[in-house]
């Protein structure tokens, strides 16, 4: 069986399993539709939100990241998982006890506003929204990089999947749909990096092979690929290259950041107690930890096999000839993530830090990941789990996306804003519609993604950073946080940060009209990326300070967030 | 006591037990991670040093520990003062 074949049988194997899931958990009330009915184990919903958070950059390109940033994409690891801590301590318990659908809708009712109920709207569908183009995108390319099929009809055939069991099965179909996902992307990840790590280690857990020696030479690993590295003209590996403060701030971005996108708190609404939605947070990490611990493994280990694979002999030695190339560098080259240039015309590539003399033209970071399991030689049907790993990675992070953005129109514009006596069960209709929508509006900016697809990931980490989770946290955590307040932080944490990442990436991201540039910032050493946290400082202390020269909230409010702070009574709330 | 005073005493013990765990949270990760890795360069593990280690892998084990030690401890506290659900 070739594996064209082999690719789409596992591929189709696991759709049939989503899709079977999806006729198992319909959703017939909103509160199933919202939240799956408050009724998903605490450990089930951890595995979900697993799922739900790592996205087809996490899968496919953080490990990329990793060998070619080395010590400095820390950041990454730290700052994608140093979230939950935050979520499970500051926010996810007192959301769980008040006990509503949306993240705006606790906005509005704890800043009594429709207006900061409006912007937290806003700021979920543009903060989801970009993170959504994305994860189509993966789609698309791992349709047309693996199946034979057009970048467009790989993409309709995922939004078709995503679409069946999002609208009929809401949050509980997609719940239960991420546990088979985390599933099947967990067991993908980490069979190829056993394989890799025993290898070049001997030790069959990659966690520990990335400290361990090496089974040839006896040396440590990191040891080694610094070494190696070194002599080609790169950066240490283990090496600090950013800046302290930056790499500081960037940390504290993407786990602030994490901490406040709606599609990640919302998960914690499905858990039956208060104390559910605090272990669940702990569950969420240890099943992400699984890959994140991974990851770093899969980076050097994946760096070194390739320079290996480059410089057989060592850099002293003769570089690699053309004609002796493994078969899974001949294989990449065709896919144009690998392009190599006999520059001197002495039939080898030779690899080199120096663009000069550097002859492997292009290395694209994510073949990092997609192709491990053919450098470790495995099966094929590795490699075709490996293509449902990836497409279930992104699957799952778009569902729940999308999940957040139908539920913010419908139950936050719709049922709140335009038709406050809507019927409960025109508006899971209008949930369903609103789903639909999403999805064909996500599709179309996947067939037509804007060029500064990749950069939008900023500007959703940026916004959950510096308007999302200050506010939430202050509703929970001050009871003298007024409206006043509230919006005005909102407002001053979204617009420096937006005016920052667009005077670094040029307005609206159009090309050529930046200021400024990562490598030159306007402040300090602050990249774009980083200044999430700077925007949500700002948002703290603009929200301070006008709230303090206003009234203070009213006595129900008040007592709503004395409520929020004790968990009993938490079933009570769910009546809606 | 009265309920008033119990969950004033239930919520002042939820801060002091966040505000441990933040700090274990922040000496981990931005402290041993970023800002002390120079002071523990000496500190050899694996063929780095062990801010390299809590950067890439030691802070995601504390992280894992402090959400399941914080569930816990709230889960006692939740009982003591008798909110629990």
């Amino acid at each position: 069986m070739d594996q064209f074949t082999l690719n789409l049988i596992v591929v189709g194997l696991t759709f049939a399993l989503y899709v079977g899931i999806a006729f198992w958990a319909r959703a017939d009330s909103t509160s199933e539709f919202y939240t799956a009915g408050r009724g998903v184990h605490p450990v089930l919903n951890g595995m979900a939100t697993g799922a739900d958070w790592m996205s087809a950059a996490s899968f496919i390109s953080m490990a990329g990241i990793i060998a070619f940033g080395g010590y400095d994409a820390s950041a990454y690891l730290m700052g994608w998982t140093g979230g939950y801590v935050l979520l499970a301590m500051l926010l996810a318990p007192y959301l769980r006890k008040f006990g509503k659908f949306t993240v705006p809708e606790f906005i509005g009712d704890r800043f009594y506003s429709q207006t900061a109920r409006l912007i937290a709207v806003i700021c979920l569908i543009i903060a989801s929204v970009t993170y959504v183009i994305g994860q189509m995108k993966g789609v698309g390319v791992a349709f047309s990089g693996f199946l034979n099929m057009s970048y467009e009809m790989g993409l309709l055939v995922g939004a078709i999947i995503v679409a069946f069991y999002a609208v009929l099965g809401g949050m509980k179909g997609i719940t239960y749909t991420q546990v088979a996902q985390y599933v099947v992307l967990i067991i993908a990840y980490t069979i190829p990096a056993i394989f890799i790590s025993l290898s070049i280690t001997g030790n069959p857990i990659p966690g520990l092979g990335l400290f361990s020696n090496t089974v040839e030479g006896g040396v440590p690993v990191l040891d080694q690929l610094d070494t190696v590295i070194q002599e080609l003209g790169f950066a240490s590996y283990t090496a600090q290259t950013d800046t302290t403060l930056n790499i500081f701030l960037f940390t504290m971005s993407l786990m602030i950041g994490t901490a406040g996108l709606p599609h990640v708190i919302v998960r914690f609404f499905t858990v039956p107690r208060v104390a559910d939605a605090r272990s669940s947070a702990g569950w969420a990490l240890v099943f992400i930890a699984l890959l994140y611990l991974t990851a770093p493994a899969v980076g050097a280990m994946a760096r070194l096999n390739f320079v290996e694979t480059m410089w057989p002999n060592g850099p002293q030695e003769e570089a690699i000839a053309i004609e002796e190339m493994p078969h899974w560098v001949q294989n990449w080259e065709r896919t144009g993530l690998l392009a190599f240039e006999d520059k001197n015309g002495d039939g080898r590539i030779e690899y080199w830090a120096d663009e000069e003399k550097n002859e492997a033209v292009k290395v694209d970071q994510d073949i990092m990941v997609l192709a491990n399991p053919e450098i470790a030689g495995l099966p094929g049907w590795v490699i075709a789990l490996v293509v449902a790993g990836g497409l279930a990675a992104a699957l799952s992070t778009a569902a729940g996306l999308l999940m957040a953005i139908s539920s913010a129109v419908s139950h936050d514009l719709i049922k709140s804003m335009i038709k406050p006596d809507i019927s409960e069960k025109s508006e899971l209709m209008a949930a369903r519609i609103s789903m639909l929508v999403a999805i064909a509006a996500s599709t179309w900016l996947g067939l037509n993604p804007p060029g500064f697809a990749a950069q939008t990931v900023a500007l959703a980490f940026g916004i959950a950073a510096a308007s999302l989770f200050p506010v939430i946290l202050m509703g929970i955590f001050s009871k003298r946080m007024n409206s006043q307040g509230a919006i005005a932080g909102m407002l001053a944490g979204l617009l420096s940060t937006v005016i920052y990442i667009f005077l670094h990436n040029g307005w609206f991201f159009i090309p050529g009209t930046n200021s400024f540039t990562n490598a030159d910032p306007l402040l300090l050493s602050i990249q774009s990326t980083s200044f999430g946290a700077v925007g949500a400082m700002i948002n703290f202390i603009v929200a301070y300070v006008v709230s303090n020269a206003t009234q203070e909230p009213p006595k129900e409010v008040q007592d709503l967030v004395e409520s929020i702070r004790v968990p009993k009574g938490a079933g009570a709330a769910q009546a809606h | 006591m009265s309920d008033r005073q119990s969950s004033n005493a239930y919520w002042s013990a939820n801060i002091r037990t966040i505000w441990i765990c933040i700090a274990i949270w922040a000496f981990v990760s931005y402290g041993c991670g970023i800002l002390f890795r120079p002071l523990l360069s000496g500190i050899s593990v694996g063929g780095t040093d062990l801010g390299f280690w809590f950067a890439q892998q030691g802070s995601i084990l504390v992280f894992i520990i402090l959400i399941f030690g914080y569930a816990w401890r709230m889960n006692k506290l939740d009982r003591e003062h008798g909110v629990e659900e």
